[in-house]
């Protein structure tokens, strides 16, 4: 399948090709059409194919009780993406360019504590949250969610930092270079790829993250997912309304995905695959 | 072949001149390991100390509900778990649906991967709209997915398969696991495809002309060159896809809350339904425990896996 393959068969696979990314992108179009739909139309029986769009739902959501959902969401993926970066970029720094001794104990340490069933610490948390009184309050999120993305990041920026050359760093301390200046004039600015790489999946997961923000959250610190499974039980029949809410709480993620496609992949993957 | 721990050390570097941690003095150990403390700390108080309390509440019975119901019960909480038909849905279905997902959206993933490695129009247009189902919030996607386009009334797939003779068919009734893992396809099948084609595209095309040239037909080719070489790279989807999935709570929470009946319960769901409307602390922590085991065994192989690749790319 090189540049010799004959254009037939180079039409024939273009079309099941797009037939197959058209499958799997339907029910992303399909959510835009719903949002754009007036709420007769959207829970119509047969559906509604034909319509003209409207903006009206879109207003509605965005003037009701969703944007203090959507500032939760935005606070604690914010804030918790910023803490990985401060905790993560030292250490990682520790694990790639001065390794001491037992680096590949503490790797397996972090990593391990990544796949760590959310099950192993739920309790303990919960019954300490509610003990603290952080129980509905973005802080207990915010601490999660750097936990869970921690040792993410610590993998992934240390996978940019080994690329650094080793030289930068000997010329650096032989002109007597202090470790402040090492990280914020070499590391920072050779490794703004790596620091986007790990933004993105910070954000990622700690965005469309659902378990601990169901069970630890309840009205005032409730984020974006939290509202949308509200349809299901409170507000009835509003499909072009959970449709816009839908879209608009999946966008942040989408637009940060599709720009960074290249660091998609090496942050899925903690670095492995470049 | 390799132990993990050599494979880090030959890729981090260390281990030969950077390693002279013996020679070195302790006041520049310290100044070494002292980066790695805040994220260190952090991350042990808020996993660790955790984990140690869940295995001691596992041996108490506990109910949140019920002040004063604080006592030692021994391994009750396990016995319980061993003897209750609910645990053995759960891990069942826990199993059912990782091992389904992970199937069918590796196959799917391979297929969709090789696509767009091949020479058709538009390919980078498809990639971006390929990823956007792993991109979208997961309870957002199985929202659409149960409301707008299985609903048996207003969805749109019933409609369009009446025509076939089906009237209105309630998937998330009827095949409600079958539903589950429809949506975690949809969602998963991006992400091995992304894996899959970054190892596609690290193959020499020349070796696959050469085959071709030689005789070898598609078939050949792909069994023969391709897979072996995209093989780590599907493993490394698979392991870490599985390890998210085995956790799968969210679209289990909305298209079907886990039923109907314990139909489409797995543990995470049912550790959500012990420890959050039946407050039993100590059963909760016993599902705990076993999660974290049946978790271990998993993420074993998914770590060597996942020092296979590194040894890959190290030799580049």
């Amino acid at each position: 399948m090189r540049a010799s393959m004959p254009i037939r068969s180079r039409l024939g696979w273009s079309v099941v090709g797009w037939l197959v990314v058209f499958i799997f992108f339907f029910p992303v179009l399909w959510m835009w059409l719903e949002s754009l739909k007036t709420e007769p139309q959207a829970a119509s029986s047969p559906p509604t194919l034909f319509f003209i769009p409207t903006l009206s739902t879109f207003q509605e959501v965005l003037s009701g009780d969703f944007p203090p959902f959507f500032i939760n969401s935005a606070i604690a993926s914010l804030v918790s993406t910023l803490l990985v970066l401060v905790l993560g970029l030292p250490a990682a720094y520790a694990l790639a360019i001065r390794p001491i001794k037992r680096t590949q104990d503490i790797l397996f340490f972090f990593i391990s504590t990544r796949f760590l069933p959310f099950a192993a610490s739920l309790v303990p948390l919960y019954l300490l949250a509610r003990d603290l009184q952080l129980l509905d309050n973005i802080l207990a999120l915010i601490l999660i969610y750097t936990t869970i993305n921690l040792p993410l990041g610590v993998w992934l920026l240390r996978s940019f930092l080994l690329e650094i050359p080793n030289d930068l760093f000997e010329a650096a301390r032989v002109d007597g270079a202090s470790f402040r200046h090492e990280i914020f004039r070499i590391v920072v600015p050779l490794i703004s790829p790596g620091l986007a790489a790990t933004s993105l999946i910070c954000l990622i997961f700690s965005w469309n993250e659902f378990f601990y923000a169901v069970n630890f959250t309840s009205s005032v610190a409730a984020t974006t997912p939290i509202f949308l499974v509200g349809f299901i039980s409170g507000r009835g029949l509003f499909y072009a309304k959970l449709a816009a809410a839908a879209t608009v709480s999946s966008l942040p993620v989408l637009l940060a995905g599709w720009i960074a496609q290249k660091q998609l992949i090496r942050g899925l993957t903690m670095g492995a695959v470049k | 072949m390799k132990t993990g721990s050599s494979i880090v050390s030959s890729v981090a570097g260390i281990g030969g001149a950077r390693d002279s941690a013996a020679s070195i003095s302790r006041r520049e150990a310290w100044a070494r390991r002292l980066p790695l403390l805040p994220a260190f700390i952090y991350v042990f108080l808020v996993t660790q100390i955790p984990f140690v309390l869940t295995i001691y509440y596992s041996f108490f019975s506990w109910n949140l509900l019920k002040p004063g119901s604080f006592r030692f019960s021994g391994l009750d909480n396990y016995i319980g778990l061993i003897t209750d038909e609910s645990t053995r849905i759960a891990v069942w279905n826990t199993v059912l649906l990782t091992v389904s997902v992970i199937a069918i959206s590796v196959i799917l993933g391979t297929g969709v991967a090789m696509l767009l490695n091949s020479e058709v129009f538009g390919k980078g247009l498809m990639r971006t709209l390929m990823i956007a189902p792993f991109l979208i919030m997961p309870t957002a996607g199985a929202l659409i997915w149960k409301h707008t386009l299985l609903n048996p009334l207003y969805g749109l797939l019933p409609w369009l398969l009446t025509p076939f003779g089906l009237n209105r068919v309630d998937f998330v009734g009827q095949a409600p696991m079958v539903t589950v893992v429809t949506v975690e396809v949809w969602r998963w099948t991006p992400f091995m495809m992304l894996i899959i084609l970054a190892g596609l595209q690290s193959q020499n095309p020349e070796v696959l002309e050469a085959a071709r040239v030689d005789g070898a037909n598609g078939f050949q080719a792909f069994r023969h060159i391709t897979l072996p070489l995209v093989r780590p790279f599907i493993e490394l989807g698979a392991l870490l896809g599985s390890l998210f999935v085995v956790q799968t709570f969210d679209s289990i929470y909305v298209l079907t809350a886990g039923g109907p009946g314990e139909d489409t319960t797995n543990i995470p769901y049912r550790l959500y339904i012990v420890a959050f409307q039946g407050f039993s602390i100590g059963q909760a922590s016993a599902i705990g425990v076993v999660a974290v085991i049946v978790t271990i065994i998993v993420a074993t192989f998914a770590l060597r896996t996942l020092f296979t690749i590194f040894r890959v790319e190290a030799r580049r």
